[in-house]
């Protein structure tokens, strides 16, 4: 189990915090009307405030309050009915104000939890220290010019969500199982995208080590990882790095680093001594950002079903093993278009379909749920046909290609195909008499002792009836005839 | 060209107006024409006489059509703090060298759609910060007042020092004003003109240059009460673009002025008789006080306790905010912008030469404050002052209706006078500044003459959004001091 670090003087324990920033999702920014639509011309998404032209002011943007409170609520997280928006100083030409406007001292949203299944079935409650609200900046561009460094406004003033969580995790392999979580919750909820690759969600990663039982150790920050794999990655690396100096006798310089994806390492960004002075107050311009419980229960009364609640619906009410469930609830659209397709039918079957064949071809055409050429009803109705004896499982999977492949429901392949199952025992019956008479040695030899030889005859058979004869009908013949 | 015309108050120049006994655009012209004769005063940054020339003569058009707004035809000036589109906005400072807003101030906005005939843009200490309007970048506004047989230049106070010259030199029948610490007050009482400071939230932010938002607030600056409360009406109201405006409805301030004010309550702080103040200070005040009770007034002795603190912890709040507001002012995306080195190095040329030597001591002090380790000791402890000098007027409130003081503690001094001293500046603020750190409406109006013949200023302080009694209260003031001094026109150049 990852998590420690055999080291030469003795065992070492990771303890992980992450910070994660979520792009809230919403048609504008958090403080002013202009759009947040990703991948538009640069600089043409900058209201009046958000380039920071004189004289101009914030005005809060209720929907990512809202969306915020969502997010405490699917975090089971104490929700503050007052918080306040702090002035974060400092100055980059991305920055337009000087400043950020974000939530320091008072955060919309309190402690809370995550509850993390891991692979070999256990669960770990990851503590969430806070979420608060917070501007993003824009974007600096370097490459565009060799001397001169362009800066698109389009994100700057977006609504961001940073969620805080405690440093409970304990290897690379919770904290990528927390991200997942975390991400699988704002999309269950609807409050964030979670889409890394185009920076909706990004990871600042707290690292240190200790030994076990021991007090924590000095940490490092590193910055701004934006996948899942890349903060394992990181965690790996500089978990690794810090016991190396600790067991060389060093002491472990409290920085904030940068990951190199491509080199696979983390390297300092800036020392604890160069670390900013952000000079926090409350922002003048915005008054104590205030809300009543009653808006806040209205906000409860919408919430979907969260992963962890339909996780255990599947398995209380549907009958799937708590790692099936866990697997098809992390997607909500895996989770949607497995109840779609499990609908009055034999969950463990669909289960299976949509966990074996299914995921396997998607993955093998880079595909997606919601762009499966197989639907939900479609992938129902195949399930229903081998209830119903209609097909064989074998004739299935042929006709489970050609759905991925054309899209078509099975029933009209199967009828199209002629792939309907023999379940004539006349019929089949035939069929056993023709192979023994054409196979006397073999019938000799089954009797004679030989008992691997059935599946000879089951064989036969079945391609005799270009594998439609129904499976069981012909075991049963088969068994009767060979032995008489 | 009658200089009459520019003697009227704006009441008397509505009715003109109104009766068509005169037109806004020879209104107009007689003030373009004056300020082009005062250009000695310094009064102001931007003159704009062909947007006068058009905002007149669509006033004239409109009253034609008995169709007038509050302000139609009324020629004003507005503070260069304020952000008017299409016209050079500077806050007088280097740093927003050739700024040239695309958007209008939400109370200049206001007052277009009023009516008013914009005449230009008033000089102003940079960033509002100053008492003196000596440390804008477009150079000192003078005082139109001189002792009599004494030709120094006296400072027409500050920040809203050319907006308190231009009104008191008639080049303008009203200018707007923002005032964050006295910035309208302390001006109006060196110029012998009134300045009110409404009530934190009663006029928008929004387009004004911030220098400490939490203080910060628009008002008029006139030659009578009546017009501060007539000009007032066309500034305010709420704005959802500022989340600090207040959403009450505005009153008809004009409606009560002239109602009794027997029986009101006036308060009189005894710590705001401070030591060193001249005795012809404190005289006025008790002529103010004896004015009042004539009137049917009951004066009452209160106390604001924390009244000394008020102005320390003021230059903490406000600095602070201020360094914070001025952060964007980086020469990235407007304004000026010194190329040189590496991006650090720009910032440092940048803010190095578009700043003055003021704005560069509280940006300084600001993030002094703020820093870790001090934060709790200055920013927290003097906003912990704050709610306490808020409290001391909820007291009072309890007992009085408004609060009669002096403006300032001395009358309009000499150009350079205190330039070396920001303390002794500083200290020019030290009886307006609590009304800001309350957020409570403010009024200053002249109510005498010093014994060298310079106007001197009472102030009176109300209830939030309560600007009509102090209005009434500064009103019952204005007729009983029956101030009618005018600075004799040293500066005109025709």
């Amino acid at each position: 189990m990852g998590g420690t670090i055999q080291g030469a003087t003795g065992t070492w324990e990771m303890v992980i915090g992450l910070e994660v920033h979520a792009q809230i999702t919403s048609n504008s920014k958090l403080f002013s009307g202009a759009s947040t639509a990703f991948g538009a011309e640069p600089n043409t998404q900058v209201s009046l405030v958000d380039a920071a032209m004189p004289g101009m002011l914030p005005v809060i943007n209720k929907v990512c309050v809202e969306q915020a409170v969502r997010t405490g609520l699917g975090l089971k997280a104490q929700i503050n009915l007052r918080s306040v928006f702090d002035r974060k100083n400092y100055f980059y030409p991305d920055l337009p104000q000087g400043y950020q406007i974000s939530q320091f001292l008072q955060p919309v949203v309190g402690a809370g939890t995550v509850v993390l299944d891991m692979d070999d079935g256990r669960t770990r409650e990851i503590g969430i220290t806070r979420l608060h609200l917070e501007q993003d900046a824009g974007k600096s561009v370097h490459d565009l010019g060799p001397d001169r460094t362009y800066v698109d406004l389009n994100r700057s003033g977006i609504a961001l969500m940073e969620i805080v969580s405690e440093p409970d995790l304990r290897s690379s392999e919770e904290a990528g199982a927390y991200l997942r979580k975390l991400r699988s919750i704002l999309r269950y909820l609807g409050t964030c995208d979670g889409n890394m690759e185009q920076g909706s969600m990004r990871a600042d990663v707290n690292v240190s080590v200790r030994r076990p039982g021991a007090d924590y150790g000095t940490r490092c920050e590193i910055k701004n990882v934006n996948s899942v794999r890349f903060v394992q990655q990181a965690i790996e690396y500089e978990a690794q790095r810090q016991v190396d100096i600790l067991e060389e006798g060093g002491v472990i310089a409290q920085q904030t680093r940068l990951f190199d994806s491509r080199k696979g390492e983390t390297r300092s960004m800036r020392s604890k001594e160069e670390a900013h002075d952000y000079r926090y107050f409350p922002d003048p311009d915005l008054l104590p950002l205030e809300f009543d419980q009653a808006w806040v229960d209205e906000i409860a009364s919408s919430l979907p079903e969260l992963p962890d609640d339909r996780k255990a619906r599947f398995v209380g009410a549907l009958g799937l093993s708590p790692y099936d469930a866990g697997v098809l609830v992390a997607e909500k659209e895996v989770a949607e278009f497995f109840e779609e397709a499990a609908r009055d039918r034999d969950a463990k079957a669909v289960a299976n379909w949509i966990m074996g064949d299914l995921f396997g071809a998607l993955n093998k055409s880079g595909l997606d749920i919601a762009r499966s050429p197989i639907s939900a009803a479609h992938l129902g109705a195949l399930v229903d046909l081998i209830a119903d004896d209609t097909i064989s499982g074998r004739i299935a999977k042929d006709v489970f290609d050609e759905m991925m492949k054309t899209g078509r429901p099975p029933a009209e392949i199967v009828d199209q195909r002629g792939l309907r199952q023999v379940t004539d025992s006349g019929a089949i019956e035939a069929i056993v008499d023709a192979v023994m008479e054409s196979n006397p040695d073999k019938v000799a030899e089954y009797r004679g002792g030989k008992d691997k030889l059935f599946g000879f005859f089951v064989g036969q058979v079945m391609k005799q009836s270009q594998g439609k004869a129904n499976p069981k009908i012909v075991n049963d013949l088969l068994q009767q005839k060979l032995s008489g | 060209m009658s200089t009459s015309l520019t003697s009227l108050t704006i009441a008397d120049a509505r009715a003109q107006l109104g009766d068509r006994s005169i037109s806004a655009r020879e209104l107009a012209e007689s003030h373009i024409a004056g300020i082009e004769a005062s250009r000695a005063l310094n009064a102001f940054v931007s003159e704009t006489a062909d947007r006068a020339i058009a905002d007149a003569a669509r006033a004239d058009a409109r009253l034609a059509k008995g169709d007038a707004g509050v302000l139609e035809g009324i020629p004003v000036a507005i503070k260069d703090l304020f952000c008017t589109k299409g016209v050079l906005s500077t806050a007088g400072s280097h740093i927003l060298n050739g700024f040239v807003p695309a958007y209008e101030s939400t109370v200049t906005a206001n007052m277009w759609r009023e009516g008013a005939v914009m005449l230009g843009k008033t000089n102003m200490d940079e960033f509002a910060m100053g008492s003196s309007n000596e440390t804008s970048y477009y150079g000192p506004v003078l005082n139109p007042w001189r002792r009599p047989g004494d030709n120094r230049d006296l400072v027409p106070g500050g920040s809203s020092g050319g907006s308190a010259a231009a009104v008191a030199a008639q080049l303008c029948l009203g200018a707007t004003g923002t005032d964050t610490g006295g910035s309208i007050r302390q001006p109006a009482a060196f110029t012998g003109t009134v300045g009110l400071k409404p009530t934190y939230g009663r006029c928008s932010r929004w387009g004004i240059v911030a220098f400490a938002s939490s203080l910060d607030q628009a008002g008029p600056m006139t030659r009578t009460v009546g017009d501060a409360a007539i000009m007032l009406k066309a500034m305010a109201g709420y704005d959802a673009k500022d989340s600090t405006s207040v959403d009450v409805a505005v009153p008809d301030y004009e409606s009560v002025l002239e109602d009794s004010v027997k029986g009101l309550r006036i308060g009189i702080p005894a710590e705001y008789r401070i030591d060193g103040t001249p005795a012809e200070i404190v005289a006025l005040w008790e002529s103010g006080i004896a004015w009042l009770k004539d009137a049917g007034a009951e004066i009452v002795a209160v106390s604001l306790p924390h009244t000394k603190y008020a102005l320390p912890a003021y230059y903490i709040v406000a600095p602070a905010e201020a360094s914070s507001n001025l952060a964007r002012y980086d020469g990235v995306r407007y304004g000026l912008r010194v190329d040189q080195g590496d991006l650090t190095e720009m910032y440092e040329a940048t803010r190095a030469a578009g700043f003055g030597a003021e704005v560069k001591r509280r940006i300084l002090i600001g993030t002094y404050v703020l820093s870790a380790g001090y934060y709790d000791a200055y920013y927290l402890q003097a906003q912990k002052v704050r709610t306490l000098i808020a409290d001391d007027f909820k007291q009072a409130w309890q007992k009085v209706d408004v609060l009669l003081t002096p403006t300032t503690p001395e009358p309009a001094f000499g150009v350079g006078e205190k330039s070396d001293d920001p303390v002794a500046m500083y200290l020019n603020d030290i009886l307006t500044v609590p009304a800001n750190m309350a957020g409570l409406p403010a009024l200053s109006l002249p109510a005498g003459l010093s014994s060298q013949g310079l106007p001197l200023g009472l102030q009176v302080v109300g209830r939030a959004f309560d600007e009509e009694t102090v209005l009434r209260v500064g009103r019952a003031l204005e007729r009983a001091a029956a101030f009618d001094g005018r600075p004799a026109p040293w500066w005109r150049s025709s």
